[in-house]
């Protein structure tokens, strides 16, 4: 599929009706999600026959991006039922197989110690225990995360999730100004073995909360792409 | 939800050891056709976990998978369309996934768990 094609798709998705602003709900735009699933299939192969997770998909754009481009099998994590439930008609309307969770990105993997039984085992581990059970079967995490405008610190919330999560690769779009603090953060943090900045985005953000003054407003972001260390918590 | 989504799935309610896999409730099921591909099918047996995947399916009203199944077995075209079927396209539109501990219900409407907890869940 050619790059305005996919962009073009996008465009015909449902957005946010009534966009939560505690949870920071902005539309990710068909331009700036048609370049991210595109540049990590085309330059990356992190997409097509694929197990693909999209968190915080709100209205499932950029997981829907993902199933066009040759996913295998999408997922979208929300916390906002409204949202998935549109999600869920856009997925329908472009004729795709998506996914949806409802749960809490902070919940999703946690650290604890516990005896837990993997499979007729019975192991003593430092162990992952949250919504998402330990494993590799996914393998790329795509997504566009809060900036951590209303509630502090969001953004690398969703990052360190993402970095236990994915097997593979994690895209993500985070303001330019936190440039260094993201990669120092995922590198010495979060187990990532690489954080490279693949280019650097305009996001449009429309007028879309009542405070708002401007009528539009263009933010720079970098988009990104973190690998995780291999198999530092999945060898069980 | 399909198959594959479940046995990624776990309960994470507070205090719970293991809270995989959880139970399914199957009150609507709806299957739907997807292509098959079997390169994705053969890295995908080495990475889901088999006995939770074959209880799961068989919650689902399939019964045609076997409780053991190994990498041989994938050279069959007939195991590898059994798999198929019940790895992507059973779907569950209406019933819970249950907390292998606590039995408390996560219910799945539209297709869409909610996996969200309580405040004293927490």
């Amino acid at each position: 599929m050619k790059l305005k094609q996919l962009e073009s798709l996008l465009g015909t998705l449902q957005q946010f009706s009534n966009p939560k602003l505690e949870l920071e709900q902005y539309p990710t735009g068909p331009h700036i999600a048609s370049r991210m699933l595109y540049t990590a299939e085309n330059s990356f192969g992190d997409v097509s026959d694929k197990v693909v997770a999209d968190f915080g998909c709100g209205c499932g754009t950029l997981g829907l991006a993902a199933g066009l481009l040759g996913a295998e099998h999408v997922i979208g994590l929300d916390v906002d039922s409204e949202s998935l439930e549109i999600a869920s008609i856009n997925a329908d309307d472009l004729e795709l197989e998506m996914d949806f969770v409802q749960c809490d990105i902070r919940n999703l993997v946690q650290r604890g110690k516990a005896t837990t039984s993997i499979y007729k085992v019975l192991v003593s581990m430092p162990s992952e225990l949250g919504t998402l059970h330990v494993g590799q079967i996914v393998d790329t995490v795509v997504m566009n995360p809060p900036f951590g405008t209303r509630k502090k610190g969001a953004d690398l919330d969703f990052l360190s999730m993402a970095l236990k999560v994915a097997s593979q690769a994690v895209y993500s779009l985070h303001k330019t100004t936190t440039r260094d603090h993201v990669k120092r953060t995922a590198l010495r943090d979060y187990n990532a073995s690489s954080a490279e900045v693949l280019c650097e985005l305009r996001y449009d953000l429309p007028q879309l909360y009542k405070f708002h003054k401007k009528k539009e407003v263009n933010i720079a972001v970098d988009l990104w792409r973190f690998v995780p260390q291999k198999n530092q918590r999945n060898t069980l | 939800m399909r198959l594959l989504t479940h046995n990624m799935l776990s309960s994470n309610i507070k205090g719970v050891t293991s809270g995989f896999p959880l139970r399914i409730e199957a009150e609507k099921v709806v299957e739907k056709q997807v292509e098959l591909n079997a390169a994705f099918l053969k890295n995908m047996f080495a990475k889901i976990e088999w006995k939770p995947f074959v209880d799961a399916s068989r919650a689902m009203g399939y019964a045609e998978l076997p409780d053991e199944a190994e990498p041989l077995m994938l050279e069959s075209d007939e195991f590898l369309q059994k798999f198929h079927h019940a790895l992507l396209e059973l779907h569950l539109e209406e019933g819970a996934l249950v907390c292998p501990e606590t039995g408390r219900r996560f219910p799945v409407n539209k297709g869409i768990p909610n996996m969200l907890l309580h405040e004293d869940e927490v």
